[in-house]
């Protein structure tokens, strides 16, 4: 009974969506909405597990002052600041949780986000050393599509816009396409997997 | 002699023609248009299509306005320019008779009859997709069914899930733990869902070996999910008591927090291998650049294409595409899930004739071919 129930509901809910695909009626159609409406609701209900997991796992290591507890206090004082902040004195835009939201969250996401510049350079770096064929194929049609890229590239030769966006469109457009019909495929068969009840380990069947 | 008496040509009266014929033409939209309401085809019945002919499409712009009889006042629900010629009224009660009509610079121009949305039981839009989707649902079925009965299916080896233990036995001899990232996104992208079959794989192999795995999650609903997995995977190697719910972390929801939060995980725990499976965006190669950095061995797999590149460049193995959906089967080596991964195979077979086809088909000039295949 502890896979039986989940995997029947599993399969109704699935077979229920997958039908609704196809048939607009509402005997199918609204029941269909209806469980579309409950997924979110749901969804939001699960942040209550999620505060609950971060509580947990902060207040323990800091209780015990477990190696790295400071990082747990700043955790959980940042958290209960922003719950105040949005809950008891509301989310209006100029308001403190605005103001926070936008002042120091933001720009510490943009910080985030910068590192991106630096670790491209340090991946390509390592990416194009020409030390097997595939690698120096990787450095020349990379080079070839960076020039294609830039005026400066145009101002060499006037053909490697050309073709760049012939790389782009035609091999590299091929490649994406096989991957993508592939992964398609694959997640459908996962999710008939699923619908079937053939791939129950995600319910702790094994 | 005088011939028969013509009378002069009545000028005001051809003047007056001229005027009503091309100074008057938007007023005379006031005086004849037909206007027609269809039903919309293949939806749930809530949607009526009103569309009209004649003056009306001369007319700058046309207020459409609705009734539902016996009510006999008029609801104003749109303004369009006349050349529209038709207008999709949606968001109406199924199975209710609708009167409209069109009025043009105050004045009538038309009234239709009553028109009634009605459901439909099948998009025939659709009808090539679910014909697709049924051949491929029969694969499956037929590939299962033999596995059952004992074929057995060969699978070429995949060297990112063959390193996965690898990379656990590594981890184990240094003494550290190992990283799981299911991805960033909710339970409801089937990236995620595989995540977790392979996950709980991982946390088998890791059980076997007494590692300990941390699997830091982005989204609230995959907690419960992830920690089932991985308690079910040291249950299935024997070691029960490895499970520490402490290791199944919910970070933050926001993209970047929750990367700064893995990074700190990196460095702080000093993880000696680093899986990422799952659906990932910019994030990818911050987390693979800074596992690099610890010198963690570290296996990616997503189906997220513009992804492949940097954890390609990055990581020591990188799962491409559909190979994340074939983990489950390879790991476990579960006949019937063998079964649908060469159902898979066999549908990329046919997909790989049909676009061969289709290429010789568009290079002959017969355009019907691809329309058979086009999503409408």
């Amino acid at each position: 009974m502890r896979t039986e129930v989940p995997v029947a509901i599993a399969f109704i809910a699935g077979m229920l969506m997958i039908v609704s695909l196809f048939v607009p009626h509402p005997v199918i159609a609204q029941p269909a909405s209806v469980m579309r409406s409950w997924a979110i609701i749901i969804t939001a209900f699960a942040y209550v597990l999620g505060i609950a997991n971060i509580a947990r796992i902060s207040v323990g290591s800091l209780t015990k002052r477990a190696k790295d507890w400071e990082y747990k206090a700043v955790l959980l004082g940042a958290m209960a600041t922003m719950l105040f902040l949005g809950i008891g004195v509301g989310v209006a835009s100029g308001g403190p949780f605005d103001w926070a939201y936008l002042n120091v969250y933001v720009a510490m996401q943009a910080t985030m986000f910068s590192l991106l510049a630096f670790f491209i350079a340090s991946a390509a770096y390592r990416a194009f050393r020409a030390r097997t064929v595939e690698a120096t194929l990787l450095l020349v049609t990379a080079a070839i599509v960076m020039l294609g890229r830039v005026p400066v590239g145009e101002h060499m030769w006037s053909r490697f816009p050309d073709l760049t966006e012939w790389i782009m469109g035609v091999p590299n457009m091929a490649a994406k396409r096989g991957i993508m019909i592939g992964a398609a495929l694959g997640g459908i068969s996962t999710g008939l997997k699923m619908v079937l009840g053939l791939e129950r380990s995600y319910l702790g069947g094994g | 002699m005088m011939g028969p008496r013509t009378e002069p040509p009545n000028v005001g009266l051809i003047i007056l023609l001229a005027v009503c014929l091309f100074v008057g033409l938007p007023s005379a939209a006031r005086c004849a248009a037909e206007l027609k309401v269809q039903d919309v085809p293949d939806d749930e019945g809530t949607a009526l299509r009103i569309s009209w002919t004649g003056d009306a499409l001369l007319a700058d712009s046309l207020v459409i306005s609705r009734s539902a009889p016996p009510d006999s006042t008029w609801l104003a629900i749109a303004r369009v320019p006349g050349r529209q010629a038709e207008y999709t009224d949606s968001g109406l009660r199924r199975g209710t008779s609708y009167i409209y009509r069109v009025t043009s610079g105050g004045g009538l121009v038309a009234t239709s009859e009553a028109g009634r949305p009605r459901a439909s039981v099948l998009n025939r839009t659709r009808i090539n997709q679910m014909i697709i989707l049924g051949v491929f649902v029969a694969f499956v079925l037929a590939y299962i069914w033999l596995a059952a009965s004992g074929r057995k299916f060969f699978v070429r080896k995949i060297a990112g899930l063959n390193a996965i233990e690898e990379a656990i036995g590594r981890a184990t001899e240094m003494g550290r733990p190992v990283l799981y990232v299911p991805g960033i996104d909710d339970m409801d992208n089937i990236q995620t869902i595989a995540s977790m079959v392979i996950l709980n794989d991982v946390a088998r192999l890791a059980g076997n070996y007494g590692t300990p795995v941390i699997v830091p999650v982005c989204r609230p609903f995959v907690v419960p999910v992830a920690e089932e997995a991985v308690k079910q995977g040291f249950l299935n190697a024997g070691r029960p008591e490895l499970y520490n719910p402490n290791n199944v972390r919910y970070l933050s929801d926001e993209q970047f927090a929750f990367t700064a939060g893995i990074s700190g995980i990196m460095m702080r725990e000093g993880t000696a291998a680093n899986l990422y499976m799952g659906s990932f965006f910019a994030e990818s190669l911050i987390l693979a650049e800074t596992g690099f950095s610890t010198g963690a061995i570290q296996i990616a797999g997503t189906a997220n294409v513009h992804q492949l590149p940097f954890f390609v460049a990055a990581c020591d193995y990188t799962l491409i595409g559909e190979e994340l959906y074939a983990a489950s089967a390879y790991l476990s080596s579960e006949p019937k899930l063998m079964g649908a991964l060469k159902a898979s195979d066999l549908a990329k077979l046919i997909i790989l004739i049909l676009v061969a086809l289709g290429c010789i088909a568009e290079t002959a000039g017969f355009l019907k071919f691809a329309e058979l295949f086009t999503a409408r």
